[in-house]
């Protein structure tokens, strides 16, 4: 199992003839997931490496039976290329833009929320990978192998550096998935602690936050109240002034709020165990992981 | 983005939010014309973004032209913890009667635009939020429906204002509401909001915030940067698309990701160094990027020892160190004998550590793990600083 991708991914990439929007889809295609189109308006008909490309998502729904939608769009046109692949009826949509006003986040969030119908990840995040079966997005799938470590994190970077420790001791992933770094995504911390929670092949759950917001906190209480998987935490951002904005658009100190220190304050309070640096979250997994694995 | 006050009465006025009569000047030629023009008394008041500005003789009221001139000589030039005023705001005297606080913030916890109004106004509201939390009230406003009457009016009556104002003030909440939508802000505060002793409801202060990715839409507010006070290396970073933000340290900081840039930042202060900045390079990290972020490391002139974190997914590290050769090739880096620790890890690690190697750039150190890089920099920022310059 896995969770949000998988083999029954039929994944349509919006912008796919622009430029990292083809060399990623293809990615993901090498990889072996089942791409069944891209959305360019005005280049309908027209194939990307024997990919169709469709005017609408609503063709591509209509002939590939389209089900997972990727958007890669630059951000003055994502937001609206997100409504249109939720009206198509498109079920999850995992948007790679980096830069969408946070305004139009509001809207497109409370949209979706209000029809009930599709489920968003990011704005701003490198996608989800499920390793053997699918990766949409832009993790670079070489370093993961399959396993049993769930991995929710608001950066990409960060993310494949720890990966890689983990994956170096041994372990591999169930899946790995980037819920972004924007002041309002789609899909939260507590909305994957939940899949991860239900997905028999997960058992143990990394989850790697930053500065800003409370996204943390409130996971902190679900994890107490809902998890019984173990969990290792991590946050970045203990050095971040208050007040600047760091390179997330999410990642910033308001005030008192947000900070660093609060949030792995939150973890611990709750019998997460926090690793101060990445290396320590890895060390922390693998000595859960072994003390599972004995008890066996 | 913040605005200075002046901006954000500017933008008031675009909406019609009601606000005394004001003159921009940058010079004191320019502000005795404007308080002239706006008549006496009027209050000469420092434009910088920065709380206190009363406390610091930052804000005066002027009986007369001989006044209004020692008051912008007085307050041009102004240091106001660490900001230099260089911008007068002339503005009209107002009487008050009471002081209200109003305020519409981006709240992305629940992710929906939060309205609050107060009737402790002019006071440091985090600090009411402490003491007195009830003093407060709010109320979330659905963004697809927008303002109506009735969240003013429940506001107005739930924060206990004077029932004669209830009707202006809950206009003015929603004007504030559409400045937040429309000019598409994460924050439109006025405090003090002020009833004067004949009735009329003003915004005697605004404090906006605008979303930096919405300015593409906005020509007109991505002007308004208030250059004056930006700091050089931050100035520099901006022209050249680079994300960059100042702290106080001596060791500078380049890595790939917002997640991992902020991480390596950490990871330094534990090892017992100090970060003299934040620079995400992105994930393309082409060479290009990599010489523009040296030298804007560099210009800052604290910096002692320079840390480059990379981990390579998408980006190959063997392209990133060609581009640290060629950054090292054009601008003489090494010359400057500050040294620099590469971390390049991921990625065709191998391959990018061996054309480091090769290259024998002087000064510069390759580390293949994170938490040594760290170690490794924080030791030769001390050496540096121990050493008779």
């Amino acid at each position: 199992m896995s969770i949000l991708v998988g083999t029954e991914t039929r994944l349509c990439t919006s912008g796919i003839t622009g430029r990292e929007g083809t060399f990623h889809t293809l990615r993901n295609r090498d990889y072996g997931t089942q791409v069944v189109g891209g959305v360019t308006p005005g280049k309908g008909g027209q194939d990307v490496d024997g990919i169709p490309v469709f005017n609408t998502f609503h063709q591509a729904v209509e002939r590939e039976g389209a089900n997972t939608a990727m958007i890669f769009v630059p951000p003055r046109f994502a937001a609206d290329s997100i409504l249109e692949a939720e009206d198509a009826g498109i079920e999850l949509i995992i948007a790679i833009t980096e830069g969408i006003p946070a305004h139009a986040e509001l809207q497109v969030y409370n949209t979706l929320k209000k029809n009930g119908r599709a489920r968003l990840i990011g704005p701003n995040c490198p996608g989800i990978l499920s390793p053997g079966k699918a990766s949409v997005g832009i993790i670079p799938a070489s370093f993961f192998s399959q396993g049993n470590v769930g991995v929710v994190s608001r950066s990409g970077t960060l993310t494949y550096q720890i990966g890689n420790v983990v994956a170096q001791r041994g372990f591999g992933n169930s899946s790995i998935v980037g819920i972004g770094g924007d002041p309002v995504p789609g899909t939260d911390f507590i909305d994957v602690l939940a899949m991860f929670e239900a997905d028999p092949e997960t058992e143990l759950i990394v989850m790697c936050g930053e500065i800003g917001g409370d996204a943390e906190e409130r996971a902190a209480e679900f994890i107490a109240e809902h998890v019984s998987k173990p969990v290792v935490g991590y946050i970045a951002g203990f050095t971040a002034p208050p007040g600047k904005t760091m390179g997330h658009a999410g990642a910033i100190v308001s005030g008192s709020q947000g900070t660093a220190k609060a949030k792995a304050e939150a973890l611990e309070e709750r019998g997460v165990r926090v690793g101060r640096t990445p290396t320590e979250v890895a060390e922390l997994a693998v000595s859960l992981l072994g003390a599972g694995s004995a008890a066996v | 983005m913040d605005l200075l006050e002046y901006q954000g009465k500017q933008l008031f006025t675009r909406r019609g939010v009601p606000v005394p009569q004001g003159r921009h000047a940058a010079s004191v030629e320019e502000a005795v014309q404007a308080a002239d023009e706006i008549g006496y008394p009027c209050v000469v008041k420092a434009q910088v973004q920065i709380g206190g500005r009363g406390k610091a003789g930052g804000i005066k009221v002027a009986q007369n032209r001989e006044e209004a001139r020692a008051h912008a000589e007085a307050i041009l030039g102004l240091d106001i913890r660490g900001l230099t005023v260089r911008e007068l705001w002339i503005e009209e005297a107002s009487e008050i009667a009471v002081e209200y606080y109003a305020s519409v913030v981006f709240d992305r916890s629940a992710k929906a635009p939060l309205l609050m109004l107060s009737t402790q106004g002019g006071m440091d509201i985090e600090a009411v939020a402490d003491e007195d939390p009830d003093a407060i009230a709010g109320l979330h406003v659905d963004p697809l429906l927008g303002f109506q009457d009735f969240h003013g009016r429940r506001l107005a009556f739930e924060a206990g204002i004077d029932e004669d104002v209830v009707r202006p003030v809950g206009a003015m909440l929603a004007k504030l509401y559409e400045v937040f939508v429309a000019e598409e802000a994460t924050l439109v505060e006025v405090n003090p909001l002020i009833v004067t002793p004949d009735r009329q409801v003003k915004a005697l202060d605004a404090k906006v915030t605008l979303d930096d990715n919405a300015l593409f839409r906005h020509a007109e507010n991505a002007e308004l940067r208030d250059l004056s006070n930006e700091d050089p290396q931050e100035r520099m970073a901006k022209e050249r698309g680079l994300t960059y933000v100042k702290l106080d340290g001596d060791i500078g900081i380049l890595a790939n990701g917002a997640g991992l840039s902020m991480s390596t930042l950490d990871l330094v202060a534990e090892a017992g160094g100090s970060p003299a900045n934040f620079l995400d390079a992105g994930g393309g990290s082409k060479a290009e990027a990599i010489t523009s972020a040296v030298e804007v490391i560099l210009s800052n002139p604290k910096v002692k020892a320079v840390l480059f974190n990379i981990f390579g997914g998408i980006t190959r590290c063997d392209e990133v160190a060609r581009g640290l050769i060629e950054a090292f090739n054009q601008i003489g880096a090494g010359g400057k004998s500050i040294p620099f620790v590469v971390r390049l890890d991921g990625t065709n690690g191998e391959e990018g550590r061996a054309l480091l190697a090769d290259a024998n750039l002087p000064n510069v150190f390759i580390e293949s793990t994170m938490d040594g890089a760290a170690e490794k920099v924080v030791e030769l920022a001390k050496q540096a600083e121990a050493a008779p310059a």
